[in-house]
């Protein structure tokens, strides 16, 4: 059985107290949780009033079955209540059912003289309804769906269109020994064609790349901080920012300002050497 | 009036017929077969929140997507579109890639000539191999400033950490894809800038020239690199890629759907 919280058992002694202070009440008042406790008050009133009934289990209206020593102990409180006091039995009615271990009554009491069984213990908050917060949410059909439709068919619309228009680049066929000035790679590695410029390939071609990769992909597991408005996060949006933009520079230098022999020229002075 | 009341008649005999085939078909057990309870294919379908829900419940697309959404999610200034773009770009490269598939060889000697072809004597042909290559730059670009938007909303914070380190995987297994298919029509530029890329990985610490040779299946660029790279390009890369996809799409649901506004 669970352990009874410390609180509960003050409150009654509190009330064991009060009530032999009161004396001639006491049993009246013990008798009256004793109903509560009884589950179904109408369905235990039933058996009540047909003082002749044989000991059988009763079928409540709900389907409950109320065991038939219950109905009988119910019965006997109940003589016993309206043999003592009967208005301060009807007035009590409204304690319901706490968990008060009620004095001792004479005659009609379970083991150690208590009127009623502790049924359960609920640890507070257990029972306290969760309510998961309300959030603004709405159906993804229509409304997320008719979105990405609709973004998909723009998508599918702007390739084809461009694909129509602007022809995919083949060069003449492959020749060993011709190798064209200046070589470049595809644009997303021009930024590191540029490093290679200025480090030693393997630093440029391997280490910088790797490193870059690296700390970005462990970016979440030492940025700590678990705000996500702008405001909270200058340092962060600070760097990658730059750290963005210096790519962005490398990669549109390595593309538009780099000719032959991967020198420095300008677009619209020496032409651009750069295909897709 | 008369004709009026004519033509309505006849009107009212097409409609029955429709709405009698309509009932033929859509009553089938066949078209019930295929349309769950819910779709709006269904006959009767009516917009209520219950028959929303069941598009999504009852549908393939309830791997991808819960039943609601966060309201901000839908926006567009939100996300951009750009994860789910990129993943549209995927498909519509496996798609246009297939048809490329069947008038390609990657031989050295055949390579360069069946794009030529293709280019030439395929109907087609042009069409889809320039909507393959624009989209693929255009994937890498939607999957960087897919990632730069993620950043910029600090989504990839708890409890999203391990989200963003597939992201970061599917962002180098995307430049992988496009440089492997860079090297396949087999002309000048495909061969010298591969041979500046694999020039640079050579260079990597103590097995350099191991890493080189796997995967250049030889010293120089050739055949067997063709080949290599062919495999690479059509079978292994977005095998991987959609392994890592579906765990990215996942964990997208399980870490809570999209990132809270700003």
């Amino acid at each position: 059985m669970a352990e009874v919280p410390e609180h509960l058992l003050r409150r009654s002694a509190e009330r064991r107290k009060a009530l032999t202070g009161e004396g001639g009440d006491a049993p009246a008042e013990a008798a009256a949780p004793v109903e509560a406790v009884a589950a179904d008050a109408p369905a235990a009133e039933a058996p009540a009033a047909a003082p002749s009934a044989p000991a059988e289990d009763v079928t409540t209206a709900s389907g409950a079955k109320i065991p038939a020593h219950l109905l009988e102990r119910a019965k006997k409180r109940k003589a016993a209540a309206a043999g003592g006091d009967a208005g301060a039995a009807g007035g009590a009615v409204a304690a319901a059912a706490t968990a008060t271990i009620a004095p001792p009554v004479a005659g009609a009491s379970g083991p150690g003289g208590h009127t009623q069984r502790l049924l359960t213990v609920v640890k507070s908050g257990s029972i306290q309804q969760t309510k998961a917060e309300a959030q603004d949410k709405v159906h993804t059909w229509p409304h997320l769906l008719v979105v990405e439709l609709g973004a998909v068919l723009i998508l599918l619309a702007f390739v084809t269109v461009f694909a129509a228009l602007v022809r995919a680049p083949l060069l003449s066929l492959a020749d060993f020994n011709k190798t064209p000035n200046p070589s470049k790679a595809p644009w997303y590695f021009l930024g590191l064609q540029e490093l290679l410029t200025m480090f030693h390939p393997m630093v440029a071609g391997v280490t910088i790349p790797g490193v870059a990769l690296g700390v970005a992909a462990l970016a979440p597991y030492y940025d700590k901080t678990t705000s996500n408005k702008p405001d909270d996060r200058r340092f962060a949006i600070a760097i990658f920012t730059i750290f963005i933009m210096l790519w962005a520079v490398l990669v549109i230098i390595g593309s538009f300002f780099r000719g032959p022999g991967f020198n420095f020229v300008f677009p619209w002075k020496d032409g651009i050497f750069f295909e897709l | 009036m008369a004709n009026a009341n004519g033509a309505g008649g006849t009107g009212d005999k097409v409609s029955a017929v429709l709405e009698k085939t309509d009932e033929k078909i859509r009553g089938s057990q066949a078209w019930n077969s295929i349309f769950r309870p819910g779709s709006v294919y269904r006959r009767g379908y009516t917009d209520s929140p219950r028959n929303r829900s069941y598009v999504i419940m009852n549908n393939v697309l309830y791997h991808l997507h819960p039943v609601k959404v966060k309201r901000h999610a839908v926006k567009v200034s939100y996300t951009l579109c750009l994860g789910g773009l990129s993943f549209f770009l995927f498909i519509l490269l496996t798609v246009t890639g297939i048809f490329l598939m069947f008038f390609y060889r990657p031989t050295a000697i055949s390579a360069w000539d069946d794009v030529k072809t293709l280019e030439t004597a395929v109907t087609f042909g042009s069409l889809v191999r320039n909507m393959h290559r624009w989209a693929a730059h255009l994937m890498v670009l939607s999957v960087f400033l897919h990632m730069c938007r993620v950043f910029y909303h600090g989504a990839y914070k708890a409890p999203r950490e391990f989200n963003w380190v597939i992201g970061v995987i599917l962002l180098t297994l995307t430049l992988l894809l496009s440089f492997t298919g860079y090297l396949l029509p087999w002309d000048q530029l495909a061969l010298w800038a591969v041979t500046v890329g694999t020039n640079m990985m050579g260079y990597t610490p103590v097995f350099g020239s191991s890493v080189k040779y796997v995967l250049l299946g030889s010293k120089e660029i050739g055949s067997d690199t063709l080949l290599r790279w062919y495999v690479l390009h059509v079978l292994l890369l977005p095998f991987v890629t959609v392994i890592f996809m579906a765990v990215h799409f996942w964990r997208v649901r399980k870490d809570g759907g999209i990132s809270g506004p700003l």
